[in-house]
């Protein structure tokens, strides 16, 4: 049996499984997880527009229980998986 | 206004070519309730189906000549009709009409084939040379009126509608998947093609000769044309400009109010319809009737504008307030009449208010159509522009802060968080020197639709790049126009003569036998426009100021500055109520359905349709793809399968 190599990461895996999963079922319509690479630019690859980058905001606050400010609403920050998880686990921390 | 089919082959029965005229023309019945018409010669066969509009004792279709060796047929107005008759009877001509139909007989014996560069009008002619035994079709300057045509079983087939071609040439009904990426990406299919393989449109200004040996020739007589740099200006001022504009729209109205039947207008609340039913006043019309649509969306509603205007002239109006209801029950009836897919449910509500405006005892409306276009209207002209101004200096902060400026009408804007939409619209800086450089944004975000085709159809489509294969089709020429002018040229060839004149034009009002009229298309005001500089019609970040300069004090001064605010309508969410679909959309866009069509992949349909049912589909892309699944599965059932069982 593996375990984790510690509960940051394991939170970090399902954070980035679920913000992939969103992407994939609600924004590429798409079971293939290939077309959508965690470090590909959701805006460049046409995935999302500036539009799209509201609906992913709306699931990030459901989902994970944020709250995306005005001054957060940067395209570094939405704009491929890994950015997102990544402001995901800077708004859950504890500041 | 009417509709036309015919056909041109080996000479059969009259009978038999009588009924085959009649199968195609009985299909076209609400182009034209009023009475048929039927002409056979030879291998020629000509049909008409009647919405008497002017002359009604004795407009009746097919004319000839004096000599009964030249016929035609034809679908629209030729507004300069008058002045063309006069000229003709001077040159010794004899009418036996008061028509406007007869006059292009007659120039045809005078001009030849030029005969089309005198008319003004929206029109789509067929015309018979009995003596030299040849076919010529002709289409208007801008494609306000339909002619599609197709060669099968060793004939040409013409008609206003695909429905007629079908009617008697069934196999034609097989969806072009070509096509159909073409209206997932430019809003509708690029003319010459049809989304019916085979089937063409025949492009707007051109002409296509057919020879009695079958020799074809199509022939180019006008198109939009942009001065060369260095042109010399013709005005020296804008204001000077703007008061031959008013005496220009004045007349382009004047010319549109000739009917013998009751004519109204409608008035959207904005600029261009108020200025047409403003116009109509100052061009004679004693008392103006207009229509609008109301809408319970704020989003979309303009009636406080439009109250204006009614309080301003004081116009007998009715208003049509459309709820999405209406709009998801009426859909396929729409697309019945569109014979595309489209991506916006826009042209829905403008059907059902041609069938208000029909059941007030009206024919025929005038509309704002084309102002948008000529003088420069909307946000896309003035994306680009700031677009075009931030790639002169990328590195500011504060250039491309003008993109706030747009899309204000938006719920939700693309703009509203300045560094996404910098982010979105900074990107195609690439194409900056290419013709197509404004339509990048718009055209990527459509093509999102593409995704949800089949696997076979998307693999076909993969070496597609639509910015190269839409550029070949550009005039050489375009490359020395303003960047303006290239932008008002492809909006003129994409949106507005493949998406707006047929689906939000032509086929809404002929489903009711309205006949729409648009003076901002007045072939002699879009050229008087394309000669402007570009800095008169977007004068800063205020589109259309030439436009509003020629207005003053004819509009209250709220609607002559008001920002445009394009017409909408609510898309997606029409067609689900409390979550749930409306009947035919569960049905057409069920797994196997959807499979059995075989156009679009039924998971990825499945996944868009969950988004939409519980209402997370807030972007344009998602909404128009929906709309283009739903009308393309639309399309499907009436022209293919029903004509398969």
């Amino acid at each position: 049996m593996t375990l984790p190599e510690h509960t940051m990461s394991t939170e970090t895996a399902s954070v980035e499984a679920r913000v992939r999963h969103y992407i994939l079922q609600n924004l590429l319509f798409s079971d293939d997880g290939s077309e959508l690479p965690n470090d590909a630019s959701l805006l460049d690859r046409g995935i999302i527009d500036s539009t799209g980058v509201l609906e992913v905001v709306m699931f990030l606050e459901e989902e994970f229980g944020i709250r995306v400010k005005a001054s957060e609403m940067l395209p570094e920050n939405f704009d491929s998986v890994n950015n997102i998880v990544r402001f995901v686990e800077r708004q859950r921390s504890p500041a | 206004m009417c509709g036309i089919a015919g056909f041109l082959g080996p000479p059969d029965a009259p009978a038999a070519m009588q009924a085959t005229l009649e199968r195609m023309i009985h299909t076209l019945h609400h182009r034209g309730p009023d009475g048929y018409g039927f002409h056979v010669d030879g291998g020629a066969g000509l049909a008409h189906a009647r919405l008497a509009v002017i002359d009604l004792p004795t407009g009746a279709q097919p004319i000839a000549n004096e000599r009964g060796n030249v016929w035609t047929v034809f679908n629209g107005e030729i507004f300069n009709y008058r002045g063309l008759r006069a000229q003709l009877q001077r040159r010794g001509h004899r009418f036996a009409t008061q028509s406007d139909t007869e006059v292009i007989v007659h120039l045809y014996e005078e001009h030849g084939d030029r005969f089309v560069e005198h008319l003004n009008g929206q029109f789509a002619i067929a015309l018979w040379d009995g003596e030299r035994q040849r076919l010529l079709l002709a289409r208007d300057r801008c494609g306000v009126r339909p002619l599609y045509h197709v060669r099968a079983g060793g004939r040409l087939w013409f008609a206003s509608e695909i429905k007629a071609l079908l009617a008697v040439r069934p196999e034609l009904a097989r969806l072009d998947p070509h096509s159909l990426a073409q209206a997932f990406t430019f809003w509708g299919p690029i003319e010459p093609g049809s989304v019916f393989a085979g089937i063409a449109s025949l492009p707007p200004g051109h002409l296509l000769a057919i020879e009695r040996d079958g020799r074809e020739t199509l022939h180019r007589y006008w198109d939009w044309s942009f001065p060369a740099p260095g042109t010399p200006r013709r005005w020296a001022t804008p204001e000077q400009a703007a008061g031959e504009l008013r005496e220009l729209l004045t007349d382009a109205v004047r010319l549109r109010l000739q009917a013998d039947v009751p004519l109204g207008a409608y008035l959207s609340g904005g600029l261009d319809s108020s200025a047409v039913v403003a116009l109509m006043r100052a061009a004679g019309a004693t008392a103006t009737r207009t229509f609008s649509i109301a809408f319970d969306e704020a989003e979309f509603d303009e009636s406080a504008q439009q109250q204006a205007m009614v309080r301003h002239l004081g116009c007998e109006h009715t208003t049509l307030r459309c709820t999405r209801r209406d709009i998801g029950a009426a859909f396929p009836r729409f697309v019945r009449h569109a014979e595309a897919p489209v991506l916006r449910t826009a042209g829905v509500p403008l059907m059902l208010l041609a069938q208000q405006v029909r059941a007030s005892g009206y024919t025929v409306v005038l509309t704002g159509e084309g102002a948008d276009e000529v003088f420069g209207g909307y946000d896309l002209f003035k994306e680009a522009k700031v677009r075009r101004f931030w790639a002169r200096q990328p590195g500011s902060r504060f250039r491309p802060l003008l993109l706030g400026r747009l899309y204000g009408y938006l719920e939700n804007s693309p703009v509203q968080h300045a560094a996404l939409a910098q982010s979105f619209f900074g990107r195609g800086m690439e194409h900056l020197d290419r013709p197509i450089f404004a339509h990048v944004p718009r055209w990527t975000s459509s093509r999102h639709a593409l995704r949800f085709l089949a696997p076979e159809l998307r693999a076909g489509l993969d070496d597609w790049d639509p910015l190269a294969w839409y550029e070949q089709r550009l005039p050489p020429a375009i490359a020395h126009w303003s960047p303006l002018a290239r932008d008002q040229y492809v909006e003129a060839k994409t949106l507005l003569a493949a998406y707006l004149l047929p689906s939000q034009g032509d086929r809404p009002a002929m489903a009711h036998s309205i006949e729409g009229r648009f003076p901002f298309l007045d072939h002699r005001v879009i050229e008087f426009a394309n000669a402007l500089p570009a800095h008169w019609k977007i004068r800063g970040m205020t589109e259309k100021d030439v436009l509003r300069r020629a207005l003053a004090g004819l509009l209250p001064e709220d609607i002559r500055t008001r920002t445009k605010q394009p017409y909408r309508a609510p898309d997606q969410s029409s067609f689900f109520v409390d979550g749930e679909p409306l009947d035919y959309v569960a049905e057409l866009l069920g797994a196997e359905r959807i499979r059995a069509a075989g156009w679009f992949d039924a998971a990825a349909v499945g996944r868009l349709f969950d988004k939409c049912r519980h209402g997370r589909a807030i972007g344009f892309a998602d909404n128009q793809a929906f709309v283009g699944i739903l009308s393309t599965m639309l399309v499907d059932e009436f022209f293919l399968r029903r004509a398969a069982a």
